[in-house]
């Protein structure tokens, strides 16, 4: 105590008149909160340890808790605020790096929000989703420049292997070891059930979910974790991972306390050492490096799995993306500078990068200017947060959406941002077999599968009052977005007009 | 106010044609008569008709019919067109005064062939030729306008009712083998020739009535070929991209149809012939961006023919007749019987159903 105190950010709010001190939330809490004091009979709470995730209050049975932003503060003060102010006491308290979870909750522009959808009046009928059919199936991969015909004159199929998706959306990387086994389960069983894909993340395949592999994307990334002949032929695509939103320029750490048991076996690495990415692949320091190893991953596989290269939104993305469309890879998938980790320093989450909006409108046009689109399909990420964000990023000109916080929202993630503690309590963050099987797989992928399926019907409804029956037609129709209180220069990268207009 | 080109501007419309399939000619008086009862689907913001085997005398060379704003933006283009192609004959294109139709344009045409040192030159076939440079002319030269650049056929556009526009034209003094009409309900007054259609390019002109939901979808995709939208109406689109699938990809007329208007995946999914459903898996795989949504009828000239053709679930109506040799086509049955009141066989072509009516080899 003393200088080095820093006041709690939350206090925990128990209503002594409903408490009926059966200390469920002190068997909940992971991080130790709530004790039961048998002296008085009555439950504590040390708030200092209280990460706001939710998880007493939810399984309070008497609705005897609350947990609220605390009123004591320091001055106020427009330039130092609370938060810049305790990040320098806890740097000068331990003289680390800051750590953070999950997206960049600055308040930056959010494009989606300035971004608004057409529909159908008079001249044109909107379209029944209910009684008319309204296509959402996507198929990701690149497009020959050229049809070809057999000697009968009959059209030959030369298209290379594609992805097929039930609906433009995919549960983007999430590594075991990140993610506990039940939340991968609950991913990959969600995701052969709606006919979509998510992705390992970089920490290998666990064998219980080969089966899954048809609805599977296997990452390599920079540590190559858990990469071995039967990994990559198990998935129905390849990612190579060469940046994440959330901490572009940087590799990833995952501290050995996580690497127990199983995770230590399928990511191929001790128990108990850290496992440690680097910032970039030390095959690749260049783009013709990165064609080598996309052929390779093909050489690898007999050419019948498209290869992904994941990038994070950076600066000058439209080349980087130029570049990779003439890599031999058949998907770019670009990840926004909101999106999601498990762990990354503060200030790196908070501000390298740039908004996925931005970066997917520049890559679209940039790979249409150059009449090299048709080579790649690409897919976007770092907060998509509902249908119509996956609306206006077709429209913008993506062919599917990647998205995890969401997914993990849908399992019970509440948004704590303290992933990096292990001591997720609802069972999601964690290798903690006592939390982990908080985690229902079953249930986590009936929501899963519920959201998704909410998610289908918005699609529809908002494609069907744009007169649009097929996702094709939405894909890069710029003309179905305006935008409201955006400046000329965000609209002209965007390539859309003013509302009005 | 803005112009067409410079914003969007949909359109309802009424359409027509009539083409015969022994290659007869006959004057474009039934057509322009085909659009009376129709009146009431334009609004006298644009009308004009496609006209096939009017030119026979000069059908080897490529007509340019060309709307100029001055004279000195026609000197410009025809200094422009001289350095690329020879041009046999340029004259004012004949027209009747009639107070329906005023603020014309000059309006003339051109017989050209492309220099043969030009094409060798660009390393391009004539018809690639022939086509950059008309997009060039419109996209480029401020004041100059081609409407038309077939091979013995010719469109006449104007601001006006479409039945006024073929007498201003003077329809009835051409002979063609097929004749295809249209009228225009756009929902502002642009008040501009070059937005009146049907619209062309090269041999292919297209007749249209609807507003498609995938118009920058296709547009976008459609310009990383060469094309330019510059009047940023359906039509244009279309054209484009039966031009870059037929003429481009080798694609027949069918496989097209297929393409714009393909069938569902339910649809294909319940095909029994393997051969046929793996065709259409494969085109809508290949061409996704080329897919048109929303609203529209058709109808495509070519030489030797056409092709009617609706969206996918037919919201905009089309009626098909026959007697004889001929073939007819509209919006309404009416513009039918005003044609030929005994026409038979009358009916309504399915959603993404083509129709396609061919004049017999060697007779056009």
């Amino acid at each position: 105590m003393g200088v080095e105190f820093i006041f709690p950010e939350f206090e925990v709010v128990r209503n002594e008149n409903r408490c009926i001190a059966c200390r469920v939330c002190e068997r909940q809490c992971a991080n130790e909160v709530h004790t039961f004091s048998a002296e008085k009979d009555i439950m504590l709470s040390d708030e200092t340890k209280c990460v706001n995730c939710q998880r007493c209050v939810s399984l309070c049975p008497t609705r005897a808790l609350k947990i609220v932003k605390s009123d004591c503060t320091l001055r106020e003060n427009a330039n130092w605020q609370n938060d810049t102010i305790k990040e320098i006491y806890k740097q000068a308290n331990s003289g680390g790096v800051l750590l953070s979870s999950m997206g960049n909750p600055k308040p930056f522009p959010v494009y989606w929000d300035r971004i608004l959808i057409n529909a159908s009046q008079v001249t044109n009928p909107p379209i029944d989703p209910l009684r008319e059919p309204m296509e959402t199936r996507v198929f990701l991969g690149k497009k020959p420049a050229g049809i070809e015909r057999d000697e009968n004159g009959q059209l030959k199929n030369n298209l290379p292997v594609h992805l097929e998706l039930s609906m433009p959306i995919m549960f983007s990387a999430m590594s075991y070891g990140s993610i506990s086994y039940n939340a991968h389960a609950a991913l990959a069983r969600a995701a052969t059930e709606l006919g979509i894909l998510y992705n390992t993340g970089e920490g290998g395949l666990h064998e219980d979910f080969y089966c899954y592999g048809e609805n599977t994307i296997v990452q390599v990334a920079s540590g190559r974790f858990g990469v071995h002949e039967d990994y990559l032929k198990a998935g129905a695509a390849i990612e190579i991972k060469m940046g994440q939103g959330a901490k572009p320029g940087i590799g990833g750490h995952l501290p050995g306390e996580k690497i127990v048991d199983d995770v230590s076996r399928t990511r191929m690495i001790p128990e108990g050492s850290d496992a440690i990415s680097p910032a970039p692949h030390h095959d690749i320091y260049s783009i013709e490096d990165l064609r080598q190893l996309v052929f390779s991953l093909k050489e690898a596989t007999q050419y019948s799995k498209p290869v992904i290269v994941k990038v994070a939104a950076v600066h000058n993305i439209a080349a980087i993306a130029s570049g990779i469309a003439r890599s031999g890879a058949d998907i770019i998938a670009i990840d926004g500078f909101r999106g999601g980790t498990g762990a990354a320093p503060t200030r790196i989450r908070d501000n390298v990068g740039i908004p996925i909006e931005l970066a997917l409108a520049s890559v679209d046009r940039r790979l249409r200017d150059e009449g090299i689109r048709n080579n790649v399909s690409l897919v976007v990420g770092g907060s998509v947060r509902s249908a119509s964000d996956v609306v206006k990023a077709i429209a913008l000109g993506a062919d599917a959406c990647y998205i995890a916080t969401a997914a993990l929202l849908a399992l019970g993630c509440h948004l704590c941002r303290t992933c990096q503690s292990g001591r997720c309590n609802w069972g999601i963050a964690t290798q903690k077999p006592e939390l982990v099987k908080r985690l229902n797989p079953d249930i986590g992928c009936e929501r899963l599968v519920n959201l998704m399926n909410a998610w289908r019907h918005e699609i529809k409804e908002l494609m069907g009052g744009m007169g649009i029956n097929s996702i094709e037609a939405l894909k890069g129709n710029r003309l179905m977005l305006r935008g409201v209180g955006l400046n000329q220069k965000e609209l002209e990268i965007l390539g859309i007009s003013h509302a009005g207009e | 106010m803005i112009k067409e080109g410079q914003i969007r501007i949909p359109s309802g419309c009424a359409i027509a044609a009539v083409i015969s399939k022994e290659g007869k000619r006959f004057s474009g008086e039934m057509i322009t008569e085909a659009m009376k009862p129709m009146h009431d689907r334009s609004n006298g913001l644009g009308g004009g008709f496609a006209a096939y085997g009017i030119y026979p005398e000069y059908r080897d060379y490529y007509a340019l019919h060309i709307f100029f704003d001055c004279r000195d933006t026609r000197k410009a283009c025809e200094a422009f067109i001289k350095e690329r192609f020879e041009i046999v004959k340029g004259e004012i294109i004949p027209t009747r005064k009639i107070p329906s139709i005023t603020d014309e344009p000059l309006i003339w045409r051109y017989f050209v062939a492309p220099l043969k040192s030009e094409l060798a030159n660009l390393q391009l076939d004539e018809k690639e030729f022939v086509a950059r440079t008309v997009v060039k002319i419109n996209s480029d030269m401020k004041g100059a306008y081609v409407f038309s650049s077939g091979k013995n056929m010719g469109t006449f556009k104007a601001v006006g009712y479409p039945e006024d526009v073929g007498v201003f034209y003077k329809l009835d003094e051409y002979e063609g083998y097929s004749w295809t009409a249209h009228g225009r309900y756009p929902t502002n007054t642009p008040g501009w020739w070059g937005g009146a259609h049907p619209f062309t390019l090269l041999d292919w002109s297209i007749v249209h009535n609807g507003e498609i939901s995938s118009y920058d979808a296709n547009r976008r995709y459609i310009e990383m070929f060469g094309y330019k939208c510059t009047l940023q109406t359906d039509t244009e689109v279309i054209t484009y991209i039966m031009d870059y699938l037929i003429r481009v990809q080798g694609l027949t007329l069918c496989e097209a149809a297929s393409v714009i208007a393909a069938p569902f995946w339910e649809t294909i999914e319940r095909k029994t012939d393997i051969a046929d459903k793996n065709k259409h898996i494969y085109l809508r795989g290949m061409f996704p961006s080329l897919l048109i949504t929303g609203p529209f009828s058709i109808v495509l000239g070519f030489n030797g023919g056409l092709m009617a053709l609706n969206d996918r679930l037919k919201l905009r109506s089309m009626v098909v007749g026959e007697k004889d040799d001929r073939v007819f086509i509209a919006s309404e049955e009416a513009a039918i019987r005003t044609m030929e009141p005994d026409a038979g066989n009358i009916w309504i072509p399915a959603g993404g159903e083509p129709v396609i009516v061919k004049v017999k080899e060697g007779a056009y």
